[in-house]
Order: C-alpha cells, then sequence, then structure tokens
C-alpha cells in the first residue's frame, strides 16, 4: 500500500488492516506518535488526516487515502508551528509521552476553530489524557497561541 | 538504531574503562569494544562524576533518572554552580547501570534532597582540583586567582587566563572521593553558600523540552535494533489460574511466528512484525484452570473483608499519653470511618523493554526509573553475572512508582536470552490497568474528642493497609513474570502508616495494620510503591478528620489547625512545625480565607453549591498546605475544583517555574484519584482495564486557576546552609482531604470514601436531601 505522510509518499508492505500506528513507527521510523492504548481511548498516537485529529491505532493502515500528517511534519523550513513555540515557552511537558496528542488535537482543534473560548478548549481536549495531568499549562499554551500571542518566549 | 546520547554513553565506557577506573577488574585485551563486561563505576573516583573536555564543556554522570520533573536540570544547575562553568556548557548523562555510579534511581522524592549533595560536592571537588591546577600552572597561591564560567585568571593581571579545556580536556582527574556510601561521597572542597550560588533559584528552561515537543527525542519505546522480534504476553485469564495448555495451530495463519514461550503460568507469543504479535496474542488459544477459592473478594465487599479480616501485622504504633482516659471525659467524641480503594499507576504507557542478547551479554533498553535495580534484579533471574548485564535509562512515561517494580524488563531479557535475538516487549492497555502494582487500599476507625472550650484533648485512629506482600522493587522473586513462574519466598510483611501531623495532642493513640487478601502471589491486586505509597490516604483520613472535630467544635478549619500547631514551642529539627504554620497561614492568605466555621451552605446558584476546603501534610522534610474551592452541582453529583492553591516549603528551591509545574501536576493527579480512580475487581479478575473503567482526570476537570505560593519558614530563611528538600510526592497527600472538605463546605455532607465519582456524591446528597 502507498501513504503520503508530511508530504512525502511511501510504499509499505504490510497486511492493509494493520493499525496505522504501527506502519508510522516501524516502518516509516516516525515515532511521534505513540502507542498508549491501542483503544483510542488516550490520543498517544494521534495524527491529523483532512483536517482532523485522528486516532492511529485503531484506523487500518489500507483505509487512509488522503494525506497523514505527523508531530515531525508541523515545522515548517526549520521552523516550529506556534503552538510547539507555545509548548517550549509554557514548559508544558513533564514526561512528555502524550504530548504528541496534546498538540496534535489541539492544532486540529485551532485550525478549525483558531480562538476557542475555554470552554471549547475544555471540551476539544476532553478526550486527550496526560498522566502527569499537564492539562492546566496546555491549556495555557492554546490560549496563548489562541490569542495571537504566539509561542516565543 | 541507538539514539546518539546513548551513544555517547557507549564511548564513555571506554573512558571509564581506560581511565581505570572501573571497580571491577576486567580483561584489558576486550578494552574498544562495547559488548561488555560492565562492571560498575566507582563513586569514589571524581571522573565517574565529571568529565571537563578540551573545548571546556562538561558532561556530569549521576545516578538518578528524571521520571518528568526537570530533575536532570536542576542536577545540572546545582553541578555548575559548583564548578563555576556556564550551564549552557553541560550536559548530564542519568541512569545507564554500566556509565553512571549507582545512586538508586528515582524514589522518595529525594533527587534533591539527598542525592543533590553528592553532585554538589563532586562538582565543587572538580573546581577545585582545576584551581590547584591553576594555581601550580602560574605559581601563585589560589588566594590569586578568580574563576568563572570555566576560566580561571589571575586576579592582579586578568589577561592571565587559562580554561578549564586547556588544564585537563579530555584528560582524567584521578582524585579520589571518599564516603562511606555514595550518598555521603565527598572530596576536600566545601559546597559554596546558598548566597554565591547563581544558577541555582532560576527557572532555567527545562533542556529535554525541546525535543519532546518537536518528535526528535527517542525513548525506551522508540530503540530498534537490527533482527529484533516483538513480544506479547498472554495473562491469565482469572487471577491464580493455572495455565493447562495452548494451542499453536489456533495462530498458524498468522505471518512471522517466532516462538510462543511458555514457562509456568508466564505466556508470550513472539513474532517478527509487532502488529502480527497484538494480533495472535489476542487469538490465541490457551487452557486455564481457575484456583479452588477465590483470589478476593469483590471490590464492593473488599472493605467490608478488610475490617473483618486478622492482621498479618500490626505496623506502627504511636502511644502519647492515654487516649482512652481522655475520651472518657470529653464533653464532647466524634466518631468517624474512612474507606480509600485501590488505585492504579495506570501508566500512560504500558510497560515496555527491549532486550539485547548479543555478546552473551544482556543489554535492557528501559525507561525503569530504578534502573540499578533493575540491572541487579535481571541478572539474578537470568543466572547471569552482573558485570554481563547494563540497563540503559532512557526516557519513558512519569513513574510514580510504577517501574520501580518493572515487570517488561525481566521479560524481555528472559525472552531475549530464550531466543538469542532482541526482544522488544509492550504490554497492552488492559495488561498494564488490570495487572499494574497498586496503591494499597485503606480503611480506618478514627475517635477524637473535644473539651468544653473545643480543644482536641484525645485522638485515636485505627488503620487496615491492604499491603501485604508489598512488591514494590525490582527483585528478581517477586516481578510478576517470576511469580508466574513459580518462583516463591517468604511474602512481604508490607506496610502501613499513621498520620503524620505536628498537632499538639496531649493524648493519642495510632495504630496501623496490614491485611492480606486471600491471594498472594500472581495476582493482579500486588501493591507496590504510588507516589507516597501510603500518605494519600493516611491525610485523607487523618485530615477529613480534624475537619470533622472542627466543625464540632464550631471552630475555623484553619485557625482550628492553628491552634493545634501552636500549641507548644517545641519544634524538630527540620523546624517542621514552625514550617507547617508558615504553609497554613500562606495558603489561607493566598486564597483570602474569611474565617468561618465548616459545613455553612451558601445559597445555590441554580444547581451549584460552592465551598471551600483546606487540608495539609508534611513528608520527610518537605510541608504543604493545599486549600480547594469546588462547586458542586447538586443535580447531578458532579464536582468541580474550580481553584487550588498551595503553599509549599521544600526549603531552598533549584528552579522555582519547575518545582511549579510538578506540583500542579502533583495536585491535579490526586485530583484524579480523588475524584475518578478506583480498581473494581470480581471475585475472580480485575475489571477495570483501561481508561474507561479506570477512569483519570481530563482536561474538563481542570481548575480555572492554580495559585502556588513558595514558603520559607525557616526560622533563619536567608542561612548559608538552607538545605534543598524533596518536591514531589508531599504535594498529592493533602488534596483528597482539601477536596472533601470543600465538598462538605460546600453540602454539608461529609464523603468518607474516595473517588468521589457523580454517583456516589449524588447519593449522598439525595440521602442528605442537599
Amino acid at each position: 500500500m502507498t501513504l503520503k505522510v508530511n508530504g512525502k509518499n511511501h510504499t509499505v508492505d504490510a497486511d492493509p488492516t494493520t493499525p496505522l500506528l504501527y506502519i508510522l513507527r516501524n516502518d516509516l521510523n516516525l515515532q511521534g506518535p505513540r502507542f498508549g492504548c491501542g483503544l483510542g481511548q488516550c490520543g498517544a498516537c494521534t495524527v491529523i488526516i483532512n483536517g482532523v485529529a485522528t486516532r492511529s491505532c485503531i484506523l487500518p493502515a489500507g483505509s487512509v487515502k488522503a494525506e497523514i500528517t505527523t508531530l515531525e511534519g508541523l515545522a515548517k523550513n526549520g521552523k516550529l508551528h506556534p503552538l510547539q513555540e507555545a509548548w517550549i515557552a509554557e514548559q508544558v511537558p513533564a514526561c512528555g509521552f502524550c504530548q504528541n496528542g496534546q498538540i496534535m488535537t489541539a492544532k486540529a482543534l485551532l485550525d478549525k476553530n483558531p480562538h476557542p473560548t475555554d470552554q471549547q478548549i475544555r471540551d476539544g481536549m476532553a478526550n486527550t489524557l496526560c498522566r502527569c495531568m499537564t492539562y492546566y499549562r496546555v491549556q495555557a499554551a492554546i490560549k496563548k497561541v489562541a490569542s495571537g500571542k504566539g509561542g516565543a518566549a | 538504531m541507538i539514539p546518539a546520547h546513548i551513544e555517547e554513553t557507549l564511548s564513555r565506557r571506554n573512558f571509564l574503562r581506560t581511565a581505570g577506573l572501573l571497580a571491577v577488574t576486567f580483561s584489558t585485551s576486550n578494552a574498544q569494544t562495547t559488548s561488555g563486561p560492565y562492571p560498575d563505576p566507582s563513586y569514589k573516583q571524581l571522573d565517574s562524576w565529571i568529565v571537563i573536555h578540551p573545548n571546556s564543556t562538561a558532561t556530569f554522570y549521576v545516578g538518578k533518572t528524571d521520571c518528568g520533573q526537570g530533575t536532570g536540570t536542576a542536577y545540572r544547575q546545582m553541578m555548575c554552580d559548583e564548578l563555576d562553568l556556564a550551564y549552557d556548557r553541560s550536559t548530564l548523562i542519568m541512569g545507564s547501570s554500566d556509565t553512571t555510579v549507582d545512586q538508586g534511581g528515582s524514589g522518595g522524592s529525594d533527587g534533591i534532597q539527598v542525592d543533590g549533595w553528592p553532585m554538589r560536592r563532586a562538582a565543587a571537588e572538580a573546581r577545585r582540583v582545576l584551581l590547584d591546577m591553576a594555581s601550580q600552572r602560574f605559581n601563585l597561591p589560589v588566594a590569586q586567582l578568580a574563576v568563572a564560567n570555566g576560566v580561571i585568571s589571575v586576579k592582579a593581571s586578568p589577561y592571565q587566563t587559562v580554561t578549564y579545556g586547556d588544564l585537563i580536556g579530555g584528560k582524567r582527574f584521578n582524585v579520589p572521593l571518599t564516603g562511606a556510601n555514595v550518598d555521603s561521597t565527598t572530596g576536600l572542597a566545601k559546597v559554596k553558600p546558598v548566597q554565591d550560588l547563581k544558577y541555582v533559584g532560576q527557572s532555567l528552561p527545562r533542556y529535554d523540552i525541546p525535543a519532546k515537543v518537536d518528535g526528535s527525542l527517542k525513548w525506551a519505546v522508540d530503540v530498534k535494533l537490527p533482527g529484533m522480534v516483538h513480544a506479547r504476553n498472554i495473562k491469565p485469564p482469572f487471577a491464580g489460574a493455572k495455565l493447562i495448555s495452548f494451542d499453536e495451530a489456533s495462530i498458524r495463519t498468522i505471518p512471522g511466528l517466532v516462538k510462543v514461550v511458555s514457562k509456568g503460568n508466564y505466556l508470550a507469543v513472539v513474532f517478527e512484525r509487532e502488529e502480527n504479535a497484538v494480533k495472535a496474542a489476542r487469538q490465541l488459544k490457551a487452557e486455564w484452570q481457575k484456583p479452588a477459592s477465590a483470589p478476593f473478594p469483590a471490590s464492593e465487599d473488599l472493605f467490608k473483608y478488610m475490617r473483618a479480616a486478622t492482621p498479618t501485622a500490626t505496623d506502627r504504633q504511636v502511644v502519647i499519653g492515654d487516649a482512652a482516659a481522655a475520651l472518657a471525659k470529653a464533653a464532647k467524641v466524634v466518631e468517624a470511618e474512612y474507606d480509600v480503594p485501590y488505585q492504579g499507576h495506570t501508566a500512560f504507557a504500558p510497560a515496555h523493554a527491549l532486550a539485547d542478547p548479543s555478546n552473551g551479554q544482556m543489554t535492557v533498553y528501559s525507561n525503569d526509573m530504578k534502573s540499578y535495580g533493575m540491572r541487579n534484579g535481571i541478572a539474578r533471574f537470568l543466572g547471569m553475572p552482573r558485570e554481563q548485564v547494563r540497563v540503559v535509562w532512557m526516557e519513558g512515561p512519569q513513574g510514580f512508582g510504577r517501574t520501580a517494580a518493572d515487570d517488561a524488563g525481566f521479560e524481555a531479557a528472559f525472552l531475549a536470552k530464550e531466543l538469542n535475538r532482541p526482544v522488544r516487549v509492550q504490554w497492552m492497555r488492559h495488561e498494564e490497568t488490570a495487572w499494574d502494582t497498586k496503591g494499597p487500599a485503606y480503611t480506618f476507625k478514627m475517635k477524637g474528642g473535644l473539651d468544653a472550650q473545643g480543644n482536641l484533648t484525645a485522638f485515636e485512629s485505627e488503620s487496615q493497609a491492604a499491603d501485604h506482600h508489598h512488591v514494590g522493587y525490582n527483585e528478581f522473586d517477586t516481578v510478576l513474570i517470576s511469580q508466574l513462574m513459580g518462583t516463591r519466598r517468604a511474602p512481604n510483611r508490607g506496610g502501613g502508616a499513621v498520620p503524620d501531623d505536628r498537632y499538639t495532642i496531649p493524648n493519642r493513640r495510632m495504630t496501623s495494620h496490614v491485611v492480606s487478601m486471600p491471594l498472594v502471589w500472581e495476582t493482579p491486586l500486588r501493591t507496590g510503591n504510588l507516589r507516597d505509597p501510603n500518605g494519600p490516604q493516611v491525610t485523607f483520613a487523618s485530615e477529613s478528620f480534624i475537619d470533622e472535630l472542627a466543625f464540632a467544635a464550631k471552630a475555623d478549619p484553619v485557625e482550628f489547625r492553628l491552634r493545634l500547631l501552636e500549641a507548644t514551642k517545641d519544634d524538630d529539627a527540620g523546624f517542621k512545625r514552625v514550617r507547617s504554620i508558615a504553609c497554613i497561614k500562606a495558603a489561607a492568605k493566598a486564597y483570602a480565607w474569611e474565617a468561618r466555621p465548616a459545613g455553612n451552605p451558601q445559597a445555590a446558584v441554580g444547581d451549584i453549591l460552592t465551598g471551600r476546603g483546606i487540608a495539609y501534610g508534611v513528608r520527610s522534610q518537605t510541608v504543604v498546605a493545599e486549600i480547594a474551592e469546588v462547586e458542586v452541582n447538586r443535580m447531578t453529583g458532579h464536582v468541580w475544583v474550580k481553584r487550588l492553591v498551595c503553599a509549599h516549603d521544600c526549603g531552598l528551591i533549584i528552579n522555582p517555574e519547575g518545582l511549579r509545574r510538578t506540583l500542579e501536576g502533583g495536585m491535579l493527579h490526586s485530583l484524579s484519584r480523588a475524584l475518578h480512580e478506583e480498581v473494581t475487581f470480581d471475585t475472580e479478575k480485575v475489571t477495570s482495564t483501561d481508561w474507561i473503567s479506570h477512569p483519570s482526570l481530563t482536561h474538563r476537570d481542570t481548575p480555572e486557576k492554580i495559585d502556588i505560593v513558595f514558603v520559607n519558614g525557616d526560622p533563619n530563611p536567608n542561612r548559608p546552609d538552607l538545605p534543598h528538600y524533596g518536591g514531589g510526592e508531599t504535594i498529592c497527600k493533602p488534596l483528597l482531604a482539601a477536596v472533601g472538605n470543600a465538598i462538605f463546605d460546600a453540602t454539608g455532607v461529609r464523603l468518607r470514601r474516595i473517588p468521589f465519582r457523580d454517583a456516589r456524591v449524588l447519593a449522598a446528597l439525595k440521602t442528605a436531601r442537599v
């Protein structure tokens, strides 16, 4: 099967029912998305497809026809995405394991609604879990970008 | 591929080897490879801690791991200050058993409090030695030299300079250190007074964050090796089940089978491709025999069972005065019982490790917070000499104590040895949530007596901890795979705890018992260290009860606590009593606390009732007071903690913003335990197996505002030797009680059982007709 990821086409020889996550991590060496539950519950594996934050751990790779964006594909021309900059300025991550899901879900949220209310941020991020409980800082970083104050420290 | 920073640790081994610093002798003919053996670096050599490179940069090597709290950055700040090196000229390597000294990895929130000292002293010693070298070079006494940012200059003629790199770059110090153990490691130099530290106290950004945000960091889950294969476990479907047989034919249609491995009740499938291992673990037909009797009561019967159980041990007893006699004379007696269920670690990433058996050695790539213990445990488990086993620590999900009793590393090493190929083990979510180590369940019975003036004259506390056979460590005979293979020894007796506060109560009797579930081995209810293993449970009971006593005394909860703390002038060496007073006062001030008795429901706004609650706690030397403001929806029972305030005293703060985030996360983790978390089980198995059945706090639960006040309550706050205490776990102690106290204030209903899930709160409100 052929997958377009972060602007590049890749041909992979695998069972098309394989969850996309394993193909990204093991065949394409894109390890930004991570395994957290394999059930679509936590968000660690999130990628963006057609503008939608999508759980790659339960998505058959063969079913993906559109381009996939992973965490590695957010930076453009060596410049981090404003959300990534805000994440650094706000010093969001603790262990950091879930942050792929936090950042990718936030990106899809802001792409659709650049100026969300606090409640829309809470609802939009609700199913993206963090066990270090960095939620307070994740929300602060999203608000920073949404308010146009950007991520620069 | 092995990440670059790990490559650096490999070349580090050669440095230690050629420097003759490895504690165990070895054949020099084997010197240039990284294939082992892997003796221990000696903490008694300065070169084991610090290497100065020719360009005057330094690499620090410490025996700790960073579980996501930024301790790595803090260690660099402390060591750069003592060494007089610019922070950005330093790097830090942590936690690999063959290249760093064994400081035990992480645990007990003592990284800054205990392990920071040998780091500071080693760096100070390196500075002293470098000054001595410069003194010889310039033929001037040290007193006539100045040092800043790795450059030593002559005070009288500042153009005369020499850099650290010029003096020793790439060469070894060969300077012995002394100390009876690694914690007391020291050279001849003294550490600097607090006033001379310039990085300590600054909020330097964490060095590990950029790579965690752009996706470039390689974690323990990311390591790939040529020829590696993927394993998945098949856990017993019933606790205590015996594996009778399995049918390999049932997975024959799945390509790439390497082997089905089974020993005792341990069962795993190994495949070339990961997704096929996942599929096969689900599909493999196996026959299991249920145990003859129930391994544990169902979770709804747990507390009844625990209260009726005969204790296996009485862990702790504190007796002051005569509580029974004082209670008999009391004007008012208050009694209450509290319950806290088993709660899971439920690490965000299930257990994982990669083991490489190349060259007859065993290398395990792991996120184990106690990587040194894992190395020792795996060596014994496999029957290999310690020198042939190493653990390379890499980043992983938060520890919270789970990886102090890591399972996947042992399993990967076992399978790698069996198959003679690199094997990656990854637990699935249902395994991790059902079978990880659990924080012990507790029941409490408390009794307090007030005199006619509302003073607390007597306090009794009796607790039962379901903690028999606590398996909180990487022991070769208690990790799960070892149990499943049939290894048995005398069970650990476990432990309980009694309230830890600084209240002056003239008559006290506090007893803590340990009770056991019927099944001790191969049980998914095995207990381990969960982030202050007993503190949140005990403090929930004791600080809820203090609030109940304050209410009975018609006193303000802050005033009532302060009265108990101010009733004496006696204090301990850590000044924990006066620091407790300082924290409670600082929290009340930050919250703008208005003095009034609790349990005084304000007028509802719509269906929302609002209240505030305080609780406080001490752990080791750290003191914290927390205030929660809650909104309770009386139609749904839903509790939202709208605001949190915390006043925290951990002595000298290394990195304030790093600490602030650690405290925010710790309070919210505890809020998750207060509102959501509970391990559920029937009489055969754990039934909470994922994020739905063992829920965790979400973005929706996040408070609108969190205020953290740093307190330095030391009677001599500017003393030059102000110690740095721990910052990770004390914060977890008071929050459950603060929330329960706030719910009482809002509703007049006292909740004595964790967690405060909507249905439970609603039922209590209905019973009380709120």
